[in-house]
């Protein structure tokens, strides 16, 4: 990468007519409009006008079954949680219209920080005004120029996004490949600086990470290590403490990132650490201190989804058996899966290509039921994908009738 | 192992990602001319990391964009491990 700090770059020299900056977008916007042009619903501009339910809404006008939400264990409309955000709305006003350091602590950040060391059992914690500033602030703040980053090819965008920020030495290697991962840390140069990052579940394709091996390796080598359990916190492991805690690693992660917005059911972001110096963090790392602190509603309300979630093991258990139905039923109709087996709440169905998948999409939303279309280049293999993500809430009848719309616009549409 | 040397050894370990053939110069880059994706680049990397026990990190990968700036980085790369 250029330092051009003393004279920037030589300019290109646009071409053509009407050329601007935006012109570098045009390949996406032709994409969309050739889509479009079949006639189809633009699956990236869907409106829920009502939402009824965690699993049902009105959506571009017909009643639907929300499939592609991550609001795994239905906390959204959880009694408790709502009241809890209506009363701290009435108490503590609209928004804090300030930064965490300065006048954006209320009482409420305060007591959703202290259910998240409860939850996990750790001794710090530090919410963020989102889970993308979380992967952003801690991983651009603690690994920086000289600094080596060690993470898997399918990492989410925000984790990209922290590595580039922090200007360290990115090095990734090929998805949850335990061997491909240790050849790394062991040609990183002594003496340097080595943070290794993984996902519990990583949610293109709904499949978990080796974290008993991986964690071990890097340890062996003299690593950090951060794990996002965006998409498991609330109902893997015992405890509901993510992928970490069914590993049987949780001791030896140094950093866990999480966030609020899949099953604690609102938004914001978090980092949980048993460092000593952790709490420096709050006074060094960027995206927390230049950006205004989470609404007093929205902390509450994550405060008391967090103690539920403590709580939730009948939730849990029912949770995997949707998801294990639902894969089974999905294989058993002749679809082609994301994994052999259900391993978390997403399933993940691979279409042939983009055409075919978003005519899927389309047939799925008609026959109401609405699932996330996943495409290149976010997904993994240049892939297209209908992503599935179950609720708690979801009713075993539910699921059956999940089941029959997804046949019906299989058979519609040619894939099965 | 000297530059020739090195030089070898990539040119065999891209023949296999050379999908059309396309003659490779010193000055033939991998994104327009060989047409790379970030897939391809991803695996040609590693077959080269493996080979010469070596880390090409992003940061480094960015500023290679045609053979022979990649073979120079990873002479000098194997010459300081």
């Amino acid at each position: 990468m250029s330092e051009g700090i003393l004279q920037p770059d030589k300019p290109e020299a646009l071409e053509g007519d009407n050329r601007d900056l935006f012109s570098k977008f045009d390949d996406v916007i032709a994409l969309r409009e050739g889509l479009l042009a079949q006639g189809r619903e633009d699956p990236f501009n869907l409106v829920m006008e009502k939402v009824l339910s965690p699993t049902r809404a009105i959506c571009n006008g017909r009643e639907t079954i929300l499939l592609g939400t991550y609001n795994y264990m239905g906390m959204t409309f959880d009694p408790d949680v709502v009241e809890a955000g209506k009363q701290a709305l009435s108490d503590f006003g609209s928004g804090t219209t300030g930064s965490r350091v300065l006048n954006g602590t209320y009482q409420g950040h305060k007591e959703c920080e202290e259910a998240l060391r409860e939850f996990y059992g750790m001794d710090h914690a530090m919410v963020f005004s989102t889970g993308y500033q979380a992967n952003l602030g801690i991983i651009s703040t603690i690994a920086g120029k000289g600094d080596y980053i060690v993470l898997d090819i399918d990492s989410h965008a925000s984790i990209w996004d922290g590595c580039a920020m922090g200007q360290a030495e990115v090095v990734p290697f090929k998805h949850n490949d335990i061997e491909a991962m240790e050849k790394r840390l062991r040609r990183i140069p002594e003496g340097a600086g080595k943070l290794v990052v993984l996902e519990g579940v990583y949610s293109m394709l709904g499949d978990i990470a080796p974290l008993k091996e991986m964690v071990a390796i890097a340890k062996k080598y003299g690593a950090m290590v951060l794990v996002d359990e965006a998409h498991s916190m609330g109902f893997i492991g015992e405890n509901g403490r993510g992928v970490v805690e069914d590993a049987g690693v949780i001791d030896d992660v140094d950093f866990i990132i999480g966030t609020f917005s899949k099953s604690v059911g609102t938004v914001g972001g978090f980092c949980v650490s048993n460092h000593p110096k952790f709490e420096i963090m709050r006074l060094v790392c960027r995206p927390y201190v230049f950006t205004a602190s989470l609404p007093p509603s929205v902390v509450a309300t994550a405060a008391t989804s967090i103690r539920k979630l403590m709580h939730g093991s009948n939730k849990r258990a029912h949770l995997w058996e949707n998801s294990r139905a639902l894969h089974k039923g999905l294989r058993d109709l002749g679809f082609k899966l994301g994994t052999e087996e259900a391993q978390s709440a997403i399933i993940a169905v691979i279409m042939p290509d983009l055409e075919k998948g978003a005519h899927m999409w389309e047939a799925l939303i008609r026959g109401g039921l609405y699932v996330n279309l996943a495409r290149p280049p976010a997904t993994p293999a240049n892939m297209t994908l209908l992503r599935c993500s179950l609720c708690a809430e979801h009713s075993e009848e539910e699921v059956g009738q999940i089941l029959e719309i997804f046949e019906k616009a299989g058979r519609e549409t040619g894939i099965i | 192992m000297d530059r020739a040397e090195v030089d070898a050894k990539i040119r065999e370990l891209a023949e296999p990602f050379n999908k059309k053939g396309i003659e490779i110069k010193e000055e033939t880059t991998f994104q327009n001319d060989l047409e790379f994706d970030s897939l391809t680049v991803m695996d040609f990397v590693a077959e080269i990391e493996d080979e010469f026990d070596i880390i090409i990190s992003m940061n480094q990968q960015a500023e290679i964009e045609n053979y022979g700036q990649l073979v120079d980085a990873v002479h000098k790369l194997q010459a300081d491990s």
